[in-house]
């Protein structure tokens, strides 16, 4: 899994960053890493990619915890990314309490948090960019493996546009997409006409006849030889987010073709070939098993961070984490058509430890100040740490079941399992921004209807199929949907239809009927038409009327088979 | 697309049927559900179309996604290795599913003048099943392929 | 049903011996027979249940169509040229109709 080169480029990464561990003031523990530090990395080869995945539209500083369940079914149970926590620890020998841990972990996260500071900010991210540019003018490519346009006020209010022009100024070489299409057909055509660099989907077509919608391979000419990246958008758009936004579209994983462009760009004279992937880690797990000729994929979808290139077969996967707090560098040195050695690095994005670019700060207060006043809006504080991480639920998820469940007056509440959104520590204000930041989706309706028993039951186990099919190609990423008022137990290796028992009401504690309806409410439904107020209005209503929350370790879901 | 472009029912429909939040429909009249073939009645509507002969794997490829889209209408590509020629060509390929109300879906009839048997078509799915391609070829030997297409309610990705 | 809207993407060259693939679609509902009206009472099948290719007025290629074929039904396939002439691409309808559409190919 780990070859021996990987592991000393995590360990030398580790050694550096660790003398900032342990009981050191939070003003200290952040001096102690430093810019330098960061960008330490012996070149290696003709190439440089650079990568990051799933900003999510997060443009500022923010807190991010990394998930502690993140369960993994059948042949890739025990493997990374689905470590957590100590066994993440453990199995990249990084020490706890050290920055590294700080980054990667759920470990004693809030602690952590308040020594080492926020992570991220496309200023930060501008100023590694650069640097590792200068050093490497002839060799550097800049890949962006989706979900860059969606997941923030900003970009909510302009469209994605705000993204558009910080990836513009950032330089990006090219990029692939999956909540990119949730603005639409016509606003994403837009878009891509605006950028400055290749949006690439080689798995899209039109579902007329049957025909590439967009350009799926972008040739390059780097330290004297050619480089092929292919796109690969995320192949359940249609199914896990609305397919009236983009009904002329049609996705999937496609295989074979993910083949033939391979094949093409070998043709072409591609010396490295590397897939810029939305698939999720575990089908491109299985997808580089299964073709022949590709060197890297840059992964994203499931917003894992790992600290080492992981092998499948011949392919060298990167996962780069998400919301900015990773850029990924990868250095390949190609002999005869095939990588012969290779450096890799997991820079965390240590907001404090880095001098923000200039150029993309002023952008970033441009693109802002308009909005600045209702960004910083107050609502409310917590007093407990806010995320949404984990495989079953999370703190933030929990407060938008509550919202539903008060808001709306239903028995039952129902949230979408996704995998974006900033954390909140003990203590800290919950301003709009922060609301939107777990919430800005085109499509925010929060419902209010009635369902059966045998409906929810179906639900839960239809989204824990997606999540737990054995075959990773069954399954879409995200998480298991969050339910509130509701309480159940889960086997994670039974088959469909097996997985889910004992459901229970928890105002009654009564077993869930099948035959009996309850009132339901809940956001992001796939289908058009749906009504009801906006989950941001809703949600920020709800946590001003409360003013200090406080959400307690939730203990409704019961776990079995991880 | 047509006002009726829809499969007798498909699961997705029937849990916006019964009123799933997860889709939350208005509007859509409920049916009932309609009987839905089995693997035995796709074997059996195999055996009618090709006798008693044995069925080997291999030669076919059938292409379909993994997680359908809509399952009103979910592409297929069934492709033969076959050289094409008038002593030894595909004859025929059968589209057969395990889910649907009528198994047998379309057939394709292939000759030499065909060039090569490949041929891509959309067709309905009521739940997620086995969809089978059986091949017939002018030797009288029959090769087959199959894959699961699921049909889920999506909507909780990302 | 008024005359159904069909559209194909047959190429207008191709060299001898090349084999080339034809895109057809066919706007119809294919009524499957299985549904029922607002009022419970069952809406009949009417499907388009045959397709046939002809080539130079020789049958190239066909197809046998159930209810499980979608809706405004898209079929692709393939044909091997030999000679200048017509393509001739027929879809039989339930109620007896037969709707045609014809395109030259030049081979050479």
């Amino acid at each position: 899994m780990l070859t021996r080169r990987d592991f000393f480029q995590v360990a030398a990464a580790a050694a550096v960053l660790s003398g900032a561990a342990g009981g050191l003031a939070s003003a200290a523990a952040r001096q102690a890493i430093s810019q330098t530090d960061l960008l330490a990395f012996k070149p290696v080869g003709q190439v440089t990619l650079l990568s990051f995945t799933d900003i999510h539209a997060q443009l500022r500083p923010l807190y991010f915890r990394e998930p502690s369940v993140n369960l993994g079914v059948g042949e890739v149970r025990g493997l990374p990314p689905h470590l957590t926590g100590r066994e993440l620890l453990a199995a990249f020998d990084l020490k706890a309490g050290s920055p590294e841990a700080y980054a990667l972990s759920s470990e004693d996260f809030a602690a952590l948090a308040r020594s080492y500071g926020r992570v991220g900010g496309l200023d930060r991210m501008a100023t590694l960019v650069k640097a590792i540019r200068a050093e490497r003018p002839q060799n550097t490519l800049l890949i962006d493996s989706g979900d860059t346009w969606q997941g923030s006020y900003t970009s909510l209010k302009s469209a994605g546009a705000d993204m558009v022009e910080t990836m513009n100024l950032l330089g990006v070489d090219v990029m692939t997409g999956h909540w990119e299409f949730t603005y639409g057909e016509a606003r994403v055509k837009e878009l891509v006409e605006q950028l400055d660099f290749s949006f690439l989907c080689g798995n899209v077509r039109d579902t007329e006849w049957d025909e590439d919608v967009f350009e799926h391979t972008a040739f390059f000419d780097r330290g004297g030889i050619k480089v092929a990246v292919i796109g690969q958008a995320f192949p359940y758009t249609p199914v896990a987010n609305p397919r009236h936004l983009i009904p002329k579209w049609s996705f999937g994983i496609r295989e074979d073709d993910v083949q033939k462009r391979i094949d093409a760009a070998r043709a072409a004279g591609a010396a490295l070939v590397v897939l810029a992937s939305h698939n999720g880690f575990d089908v491109d797990r299985k997808l580089a098993s299964r073709v022949k000729g590709l060197d890297v994929i840059l992964t994203g979808h499931t917003h894992d961070a790992i600290p080492a290139v992981i092998r499948a077969g011949d392919t060298l996967l990167v996962a780069a984490g998400s919301h900015g707090k990773f850029l990924a560098r990868l250095d390949v040195e190609v002999r005869g058509g095939r990588v012969v050695d290779h450096a890799f690095r997991l820079i965390p994005v240590f907001t404090d430890a880095i001098a923000p670019d200039p150029a993309m700060a002023a952008l970033i207060d441009r693109l802002r100040a308009p909005h600045e006043k209702e960004l910083a809006r107050v609502l409310g504080r917590t007093e407990t740490l806010l995320y949404r991480r984990g495989n079953f639920n999370g703190t933030f998820d929990d407060l938008i079941c509550q919202a539903l469940l008060a808001e709306r007056d239903a028995e039952i509440a129902l949230s979408p399992g996704f995998r974006w959104g900033s954390s909140l520590l003990p203590g800290q204000d919950i301003t709009v921004e922060d609301v939107y930041n777990l919430t800005a989706i085109t499509y925010p309706a929060v419902y209010r209807n009635q369902m059966s028993g045998a409906a929810l039951k179906e639900i839960l186990e239809d989204v824990a199929d997606n999540l737990f099919h054995p075959d990773p190609y069954y399954q879409q990423g995200g998480d298991m949907v969050r339910v509130g008022g509701l309480s159940y137990a889960i086997d994670i290796g039974k088959p469909i239809g097996a997985r889910i028992s004992d459901m229970r009401l928890m105002r009654t504690g009564e077993p869930i009927d099948a035959a009996k309806t309850y009132t339901v409410a809940g956001w992001a439904s796939v289908n058009a038409h749906t009504e009801g107020p906006p989950v941001y209005d809703l949600v920020s209503r709800h946590i001003e009327r409360n003013k200090i929350i406080a959400m307690p370790e939730n203990r409704s879901i019961r776990v079995a088979g991880g | 697309m047509s006002k009726n472009d829809r499969p007798a029912l498909s699961r997705r429909q029937l849990l916006v049927a019964a009123g799933s939040g997860m889709l939350m429909a208005a509007g859509v009249a409920a049916a009932p559900r309609a009987a839905h073939a089995g693997p035995a009645e796709a074997d059996e509507a195999v055996k009618k179309l090709i006798g008693g002969a044995s069925i080997k794997e291999g030669r076919v490829n059938l292409k379909l996604p993994q997680i359908a889209e809509n399952g009103n209408t979910v592409p297929f590509t069934v492709s033969v290795d076959s050289p094409m020629t008038e002593s030894d060509y595909v004859k025929s390929v059968y589209i057969i599913s395990e889910g649907n109300p009528f198994p047998h879906v379309a057939t394709f009839n292939f000759t030499p003048a065909s060039g090569k048997a490949e041929v891509s078509m959309r067709m309905r799915m009521a739940k997620t099943q086995y969809v089978r391609a059986v091949a017939t070829m002018s030797d009288g030997s029959v090769y087959q392929a199959k894959q699961e297409v699921k049909v889920t309610i999506g909507g909780c990705g990302g | 049903m008024a005359s159904p809207s069909i559209r194909i993407k047959v190429p207008e060259k191709a060299a001898k011996g090349e084999v080339f693939e034809i895109k057809t679609t066919i706007g119809h509902d294919m009524e499957s027979g299985q549904r029922k009206d607002k009022e419970g009472k069952p809406i009949p099948r009417r499907i388009v249940n045959k397709f046939v290719c002809k080539y130079n007025g020789k049958e190239v290629f066909s197809s046998d169509w159930y209810p499980s074929i979608s809706a405004n039904p898209y079929l692709s396939f393939h044909v091997k040229a030999t000679e200048s002439g017509t393509i001739e691409l027929a879809w039989h309808d339930d109620n007896g109709e037969v709707y045609t559409k014809t395109a030259n190919i030049t081979v050479g």
